[in-house]
C-alpha cells in the first residue's frame, strides 16, 4: 500500500498537467465557439477547391 | 441554366429549387424546368450551380428562406474611412474584417459561406461563427475589394453589415474564457477531491490504516485550497458587495458555507478529528459556478443592439460642390450641403430633395409597404433607400440627429426603462438566504446549550446540505435546455426572462407588414390574356419601379421584344411601342385617360391592394393587382393566441385602409387596431401599455425596434433589417408566424420544468436542513445528499418536453 504514496504524487502531477493543457487551450480560443466546429466537421473537405487551385471551372 | 438537370427535391412540383418554399402559380413554369419562388433564388441557385457547388443541395439541413437581395452596391465597404474603422491589415498585404450577415442560422449557411473563397477569386478565408453570424474575412486587395465580397454574401441572401462592436466582443471573449478556465479548475481538482472522499468513506467502513487517512486527508486539503483561493473567490466578492450594500444576495450563505467549511476542515484536518467537508466545498463551487455560466451565456445578446443599428445608415455620402463630388463620412454632414443619393442607395442623412424625382422605399423606418413618391421638396430621412433615380438632397440632420439616429437612442433608453423581470429562482433566493442564516444560528445556539462540541459541526453541515445549488441550477439548466431545443426549432431565445414572462398571457402587438404579412410588394393577381405579358415585361424592363420589379420577378423567364420610344409618368404609368403596338401600363387613372374600356374581370384579392392596368392599341386588356399578401397561416396563429387567453392587438405604420382590411382577415376588432402609427408613436403606445402590465411587442423591422425594447418582451420575425432585430428578445428564424404560437406553448412548458425544480429542491433542501438541526447528518449523509439533490435537477430537466416536434 506504501506504493500510494508515490502513485498519488504522480497522479496529481498528470492532473496538473490536464489542466495547464486545458488553460493553454480556454486561452487560445479553443472553447470560443462550440457551435460551427461541430457542423463545419460534417462537411466534405474539398481542399482541392481550396485557394491555390484558385476556381473551379464551371460545368458548361 | 436551362440544362441542368433538377437537384432531388424539385421533384415536388411547386417547390423553389433554391429555397424549397412554394413557388407562386404564376412563376410555375410549364416546361419541367426547376422554378424558382423569386428572382433573388434563381439569381442564387445559378451561382451556386456554376460555381460547382451543387452539393450545397445535398446537405440535409438547409435555410428555407427566399433569397432577398438589397441589391445595395456596398460601395462605401472601400472607402479609406471605413477601412480605417473596421479592416485590419495584415503585414503580408492581406486585409481582415468581421461582417455581421442577415439570414445566418443553419449548418448549410457555414457550409456556403466558408466555399465563398472558391467563388470570388482573391477571397483567401471565410469562417462563420454561426452561433452569433458573423463571418471573418480575409482577402487580397490587389485581386478583389470588399465592396465586391460584401455584394456576393448579399446575393446569396446574407446581406452583410460592418460588425462595429469590436471592442466590447473582446472584452466579453475574455470574460468567457476566464469563466471558463474557472469552471475547468474547479472541476478538475473538485473531481479529484471527490475520488479522494469515496476513498475515505469506503475506509470509514471498510477500515483504513490511521497513516493513510491522514494522507488522504492532507492531500484533499491540498486540492481544496485552489479551488477556493482561485475559482472560488468569486462567491467571496459577492459575499463582500452583498455585505456592502446591505442586500441579501445567494452569496452570502455560500460563502459562509466555504469559508467555515473550509476552516473547519482544515482545523479537523491539522488535529486529525471529525469531518474535513472538502469534497462539499469543492464540488459547490463547481457547481455553482457551472450554473452561473450558463445562465450568463443565455442572457447575453450576441452583439451590441445599438452598435448594429447604426449600420443602417452608409458610412460615406456623395457631397456636391458646385461641379464636383467627393466622398465624406456620414457623419461630418453638416445642416445644408448637398448630397448625391444615386438609386439602389441608401440615404446618408435626413433632407429634402433638391433635384430630380424618385421612388423611396420607407419600409425600414415607418413600415410603410408600397414605395413612396420623392419629388423635389419631399422629405426623405437617413436609413430608407432611394429606389429609382438619382437624387441630390439638401441635408437637414445628420448623424445623432437624424430621425433614425434618434430612434436608436429611443431604443437604448426603452431598454434601459424596461421593467426586468424578476426572475422565480430569483424572488425566492433572498427568502431562501434570510431562513438558512436564520437556522444555521439556531442549531448551533440549540447545540451550544446541549452538546458544544457538536454545534459548530452541525451548523456547517445545515449550510453545506442546504446548499443552494440545484436552486441555483434549476432555472438556467431549464431554460438552457428549452432554448437550445427553441433553436434547434428556428426559435432564437435571449434570455429566460423571456420564456417566463411569455408564459403568461398578457398583451400582445403585432406589426403589419412584414409580421402579418410578407412584406415584400408583389403580384397577387393577373386578369387578362396570356399574350399580353411579354408586351408587359418588354416595356417593364424600362422601368426601376416596384411594380416593373414585380412583374419581372412574376415572370422572370419570358421572352419579351423590344419595346421603343418608352415613356415614363412619375406617378402614372409608362408607355411605348413594343412588336408595333401602342402599350400603356400604370395606375387605372393614368391607362384609363388614354384608352378605353375596362379591363375583363375586376376582382380584386383585397382592398388593400395596388391596381395596375394594361392597355393594347387604346383598348384596356388586362389590369393585374400588386400587394403585400397576408401570411397563410396568420390568422390561425392570431386565433389560437386569444385562445391562450392573450389580447391581440395590431399596430402599423401602414395606410389605414391596409391596416384594416388585414385586421378584418386575422379577426382583430375595429378597436384594437391602428394604422398610419409612427415609430415614435408605436413606443408611446407599448409604453402606455406597459404601464398596466406586461406587453409584447412583435415587429420586423427599424420602425418596431423602439417598441420592442421597449415592451417586457420583443419578438423579432423572420425578414426587414435583421441587425435592428438584435434589440429583440426572441427572432423566430423560421418564416411564417406559426413559430409564434410554439413559442408560447413551449414557454408554458419551460415554467412548469422550472417550478418543478424549484419544488424539488426546495423539498431536499427543507428535509436537509430538519436533518442537520437534529445533528443526525454525518460526513457521509450529507456528501450523498447534497449532489443528490443537483443531480435530480438535472435529470429532469433534460427530461422535460419542452420545444419538441409535435409538442
Amino acid at each position: 500500500m506504501s506504493v500510494l504514496y508515490v502513485v498519488l504524487p504522480i497522479a496529481l502531477l498528470l492532473l496538473a498537467g490536464a489542466i495547464a493543457a486545458y488553460a493553454w487551450a480556454a486561452r487560445r480560443g479553443q472553447f470560443d465557439d462550440l457551435k460551427t466546429p461541430a457542423i463545419r466537421a460534417l462537411h466534405d473537405d474539398d481542399t482541392a477547391l481550396r485557394p491555390g487551385s484558385d476556381k473551379t471551372t464551371p460545368p458548361t | 441554366m436551362t440544362t441542368i438537370s433538377p437537384p432531388d427535391r424539385a421533384g415536388a412540383a411547386t417547390a423553389c429549387a433554391h429555397c424549397g418554399l412554394p413557388v407562386p402559380a404564376v412563376l410555375l413554369r410549364p416546361d419541367g424546368q426547376q422554378s424558382f419562388c423569386c428572382g433573388g433564388c434563381a439569381t442564387a441557385y445559378a451561382i451556386i450551380h456554376e460555381g460547382g457547388l451543387d452539393r450545397y443541395y445535398d446537405l440535409p439541413e438547409r435555410r428555407s428562406a427566399a433569397v432577398a437581395p438589397s441589391g445595395k452596391s456596398f460601395e462605401e465597404f472601400d472607402h479609406p474611412a471605413f477601412h480605417a474603422l473596421y479592416v485590419r491589415a495584415r503585414p503580408d498585404g492581406t486585409a481582415e474584417t468581421e461582417l455581421y450577415l442577415d439570414g445566418v442560422h443553419c449548418a448549410s449557411c457555414v457550409w456556403l459561406v466558408e466555399r465563398v473563397p472558391l467563388l470570388v477569386p482573391g477571397v483567401l478565408r471565410a469562417e462563420l461563427e454561426v452561433g452569433r453570424a458573423l463571418a471573418h474575412v480575409a482577402w487580397n486587395p490587389a485581386s478583389t475589394s470588399l465592396s465586391a465580397i460584401a455584394r456576393f454574401l448579399d446575393t446569396l441572401g446574407y446581406r452583410p453589415h460592418p460588425f462595429r462592436a469590436q471592442r466590447v466582443e473582446e472584452r466579453r471573449r475574455a470574460e468567457d474564457r476566464t469563466a471558463m478556465l474557472r469552471i475547468g479548475v474547479a472541476g478538475a481538482l473538485a473531481g479529484n477531491v471527490m475520488m479522494l472522499a469515496v476513498a475515505l468513506y469506503s475506509g470509514w467502513f471498510a477500515g483504513m490504516e490511521p497513516a493513510f487517512v491522514r494522507y488522504f486527508r492532507w492531500l484533499s486539503l491540498l486540492l481544496t485550497a485552489p479551488v477556493l483561493i482561485w475559482p472560488g473567490r468569486v462567491f467571496f466578492q459577492g459575499a463582500l458587495a452583498s455585505f456592502r450594500t446591505r442586500r441579501l444576495h445567494m452569496d452570502l450563505p455560500i460563502a459562509i458555507a466555504l469559508g467555515a467549511g473550509f476552516v473547519r476542515g482544515t482545523m479537523n484536518t491539522v488535529t486529525d478529528t471529525g469531518p474535513i467537508y472538502f469534497d462539499g466545498v469543492a464540488m459547490l463551487v463547481f457547481l455553482l459556478l457551472v450554473g452561473r455560466f450558463l445562465q450568463q451565456r443565455a442572457q447575453r445578446a450576441a452583439t451590441d443592439a445599438t452598435s448594429l443599428l447604426h449600420g443602417l445608415t452608409p458610412s460615406v455620402a456623395r457631397m456636391v460642390e458646385g461641379e464636383a463630388i467627393r466622398e465624406v463620412p456620414a457623419e461630418a454632414l453638416l445642416p445644408g450641403v448637398l448630397v448625391e443619393v444615386r438609386a439602389g442607395e441608401t440615404f446618408p442623412a435626413d433632407g429634402t430633395v433638391a433635384e430630380g424625382e424618385s421612388r423611396v422605399d420607407l419600409s425600414l423606418l415607418t413600415g410603410e409597404s408600397r414605395p413612396v413618391a420623392a419629388l423635389p421638396g419631399a422629405k426623405v430621412w437617413a436609413g430608407t433607400v432611394n429606389l429609382a433615380a438619382a437624387l441630390r438632397v439638401t441635408v437637414t440632420q445628420s448623424g445623432e440627429e437624424s430621425r433614425v439616429g434618434r430612434l436608436v437612442r429611443e431604443v437604448a433608453a426603452g431598454a434601459g426603462r424596461r421593467a426586468r423581470i424578476v426572475l422565480l429562482a430569483d424572488r425566492l433566493a433572498g427568502w431562501f438566504v434570510a431562513v438558512v442564516l436564520l437556522l444555521a444560528a439556531l442549531t448551533w445556539w440549540y447545540w451550544q446549550g446541549t452538546s458544544p462540541d457538536a454545534a459548530l459541526d452541525n451548523a456547517i453541515a445545515l449550510l453545506i446540505v442546504t446548499c443552494p445549488c440545484a436552486l441555483a441550477l434549476a432555472t438556467p439548466l431549464a431554460v438552457t435546455v428549452s432554448i437550445g431545443r427553441a433553436a434547434r426549432r428556428g426559435i432564437l431565445i435571449r434570455g429566460g426572462d423571456a420564456l417566463e414572462a411569455l408564459a403568461r398571457p398578457a398583451t400582445i402587438y403585432l406589426d403589419k407588414t412584414g409580421t402579418l404579412t410578407d412584406g415584400r410588394f408583389r403580384m397577387t393577381a393577373w386578369n387578362g390574356p396570356e399574350w399580353a405579358r411579354p408586351l408587359v415585361v418588354a416595356l417593364e424592363r424600362h422601368s426601376s419601379h416596384p411594380v416593373a420589379a414585380g412583374f419581372l420577378e412574376a415572370w422572370p423567364r419570358l421572352d419579351a421584344p423590344i419595346a421603343a420610344a418608352v415613356r415614363q409618368t412619375m406617378g402614372g404609368g409608362i408607355e411605348g411601342r413594343v412588336a408595333g403596338r401602342e402599350v400603356i401600363v400604370g395606375s387605372p387613372v393614368f391607362v384609363g385617360s388614354r384608352a378605353t374600356g375596362a379591363p375583363p374581370t375586376s376582382d380584386h384579392t383585397s382592398a388593400a391592394d395596388t391596381p395596375v392596368w394594361v392597355a393594347v392599341d387604346g383598348a384596356v386588356v388586362a389590369a393585374a393587382s400588386f400587394g403585400d399578401p397576408l401570411r397563410a397561416e396568420a390568422p390561425g396563429v392570431v386565433g389560437r393566441l386569444r385562445e391562450r387567453g392573450w389580447a391581440v392587438r395590431l399596430l402599423s405604420g401602414d395606410a389605414r385602409d391596409v391596416v384594416e382590411a388585414v385586421a378584418g382577415q386575422v379577426g382583430v376588432g375595429s378597436g384594437d387596431w391602428r394604422g398610419e402609427v409612427t415609430p415614435e408613436g408605436k413606443l408611446e403606445e407599448v409604453e402606455r401599455a406597459a404601464g398596466q402590465g406586461a406587453v409584447v411587442m412583435v415587429g420586423d423591422g427599424v420602425n418596431d425596434a423602439a417598441a420592442m425594447a421597449r415592451a417586457t418582451v420583443g419578438v423579432a420575425v423572420r425578414g426587414g433589417a435583421e441587425a435592428s432585430l438584435a434589440v429583440a428578445d426572441v427572432y423566430l428564424s423560421r418564416p411564417g408566424l406559426s413559430a409564434l404560437d410554439e413559442l408560447m406553448e413551449g414557454s408554458e412548458r419551460t415554467l412548469r420544468v422550472i417550478r418543478r425544480n424549484v419544488a424539488m429542491s426546495l423539498v431536499y433542501n427543507v428535509a436537509g436542513a430538519a436533518l442537520a438541526m437534529g445533528g443526525w447528518i454525518n460526513p457521509l449523509l450529507a456528501a450523498i445528499l447534497m449532489p443528490a439533490s443537483s443531480i435530480t435537477v438535472v435529470l429532469a430537466s433534460w427530461r422535460s418536453r419542452t420545444f419538441e416536434e409535435g409538442a
